[in-house]
């Protein structure tokens, strides 16, 4: 039921755009939202959107009740992108897990901050940050949250030299 | 002898709890703004131990990275293994045989057991009770010894594997386990007429620290913190894995949102636990505990997988994103004290320190498992 509901909310997000093409596996697909086998992927809905859909789709999720569950970022250092996720879910007996994703150039790689809206990204985002150097702009206090204070990089890049 | 520092009335002043202070469990600072004994604001300081698992996860294959997750949460680190085993299982397809799940549901439900005694102890010792972490303890040697016996180990456990397990139980640990549960629940009672009951314990817990449903979901809180504020919600039931299934028990939830609240649920868990341990030894199944089509090298297909599982802290959230090679392209641990301890910065605004404390200790925090 949820799902449905979610899914027709998020679709409007792309209203003029063609339906979401089903994405070959591994290459880079289009925003859109798909749905996934929960059985072999463990979530309902994945919508990739345009940075700055962001807000407008995550303010969908908690109108609708979702609570967050993560952040994280994924370097695609040969498609030259930078994605980050977002996974929502809800406490509720009608499962319905979604992902929120977004890409970004690697060389400029800034997103709007979510914590306006869910207090919770706070730490996740500094700590994408920590990790990939991801910038989350609006973001409130965008320091160091699990490496050092004066840490200078970002250990999950992928041409990251330790 | 110096004269005592003089602030004016409206000044306040810079606490720091921790990164090695006892009340922390760990090393976990936070950095207090304090009017008197009152919180003004509060800034949590995590990374002390923090280790990068999520890089380790990226450098070694899924099998190599397996004792990586048992040093997540050393309480109760076979929910974390179970998560990973499963993840892994989901993307490719493994079947695992039914004695070996039920072996899998058995030994987490006896570490839910042990994590929380163990917390119910230093919680209670929180609030300046010593003798019961002692009652704790000697209870929870019983299951460490008895995870022992078929682990190998007595907190870093890598027992399970992709298809099923390390090795299989004997008579001697299921007999230990039977003899275990009457052992435990009398000794619940006791908990109950020795701690529960203590009017001081009352006092210092019932009203204290609300954390309101709306608050859980903003900050993502589950577990034990989300039920203690009314929210129904347990990966077992909600979102079932494994076995779960096939049990009979119920989540206790509470709904007064405070301290108290918390500390029933954990209290409660433990009952529910021991059910679940029952009523997995008396429908064991015989049969073989590995999978028997499992490829040696695992590799994933390529993609994106989720797999969350209740841990004794609560959600525990595995994400493999796979490129077809025998270790993840990227892998991250969505741990649940991490989102747990995020909304005590805004809960404990305005509250006394010695209040806060408690609140921290019922948050039952794994410094290592928050930091990764």
């Amino acid at each position: 039921m949820i799902l449905e509901t979610t899914q027709q909310a998020l679709q409007a997000l792309f209203a003029g755009s063609g339906p979401a093409d089903a994405a070959e596996a591994g290459s880079p697909r289009g925003n859109g939202v798909l749905t996934r086998d929960y059985k072999t992927h463990g979530y309902h809905l994945d919508a990739q959107v345009a940075p700055d859909q962001l807000l407008a789709a995550v303010t969908i999720l908690d109108q609708a009740g979702f609570f967050i569950e993560s952040i994280t970022g994924v370097d695609w250092i040969k498609e030259n992108q930078m994605e980050v996720i977002y996974d929502f879910s809800r406490y509720d007996f009608d499962t319905c897990r979604v992902v929120i994703r977004t890409r970004v150039p690697r060389d400029q790689p800034v997103v709007p901050t979510i914590s306006t809206i869910y207090a919770g990204a706070n730490w996740h985002e500094r700590e994408t940050h920590d990790f990939f150097g991801i910038k989350f702009a609006g973001h409130p206090h965008l320091v160091p949250l699990l490496l050092p204070e004066d840490a200078d990089f970002h250990p999950l890049l992928k041409d990251f030299k330790a | 002898m110096s004269a005592p520092i003089q602030l004016r009335p409206d000044e306040t002043f810079i606490l720091n709890v921790g990164p090695q202070h006892p009340a922390t469990h760990g090393v976990l600072r936070v950095k207090m703004e304090m009017d008197g004994e009152y919180i003004v604001k509060s800034e949590t300081v995590l990374g002390y131990i923090h280790r990068m698992h999520e890089k380790m996860g990226e450098n070694r294959t899924y099998a190599q990275y397996l004792p990586n997750l048992s040093r997540l949460d050393y309480l109760g680190a076979l929910g974390y293994t179970h998560g990973h085993v499963l993840a892994i299982e989901r993307a490719a397809g493994i079947e695992v045989p039914e004695r070996a799940e039920y072996i899998r549901a058995i030994t987490v439900e006896l570490n839910r057991v042990a994590s929380h005694l163990f917390w119910f102890g230093a919680f209670v010792m929180d609030l300046g009770g010593f003798s019961p972490l002692m009652y704790a303890i000697q209870d929870r040697e019983h299951i460490l010894d008895m995870l022992e016996a078929v682990t190998g180990a007595r907190l870093t456990y890598c027992y399970y594997r992709f298809g099923g397990l390390y090795n299989d139980v004997d008579d001697d640990f299921i007999e230990a386990a039977r003899r275990f549960i009457p052992r435990m629940r009398k000794s619940l009672k006791k908990y109950a007429a020795l701690v529960t009951g203590n009017i001081i314990f009352q006092k210092r817990l019932e009203g204290i620290a609300p954390v309101s449903a709306e608050m859980c979901r903003k900050y993502g809180a589950t577990g034990p913190v989300a039920r203690g504020s009314g929210i129904n919600f347990d990966v077992r039931k909600n979102e079932p894995y494994s076995v779960y299934p096939e049990f009979d028990f119920d989540i206790p939830v509470y709904h007064e949102c405070d301290s108290m609240a918390r500390y029933k649920v954990r209290m409660d868990e433990m009952e529910q636990s021991l059910r679940i341990i029952e009523q997995g030894l008396e429908k064991l199944p015989a049969g073989p505990i590995m999978a028997e089509k499992k490829p040696k090298n695992i590799k994933l297909p390529v993609g994106d997988f989720y797999q969350a599982v209740e841990t004794a802290r609560g959600s525990f959230g595995i994400r493999i994103v796979s490129d077809g090679d025998k270790n993840a392209y990227r892998l991250k641990l969505r741990s649940p004290t991490y989102s747990n301890m995020h909304l005590f910065d805004e809960a404990c605004e305005g509250m006394l320190i010695m209040d806060a404390l408690a609140f921290m200790g019922s948050l039952d925090l794994v410094i290592p498992e928050m930091d990764r």
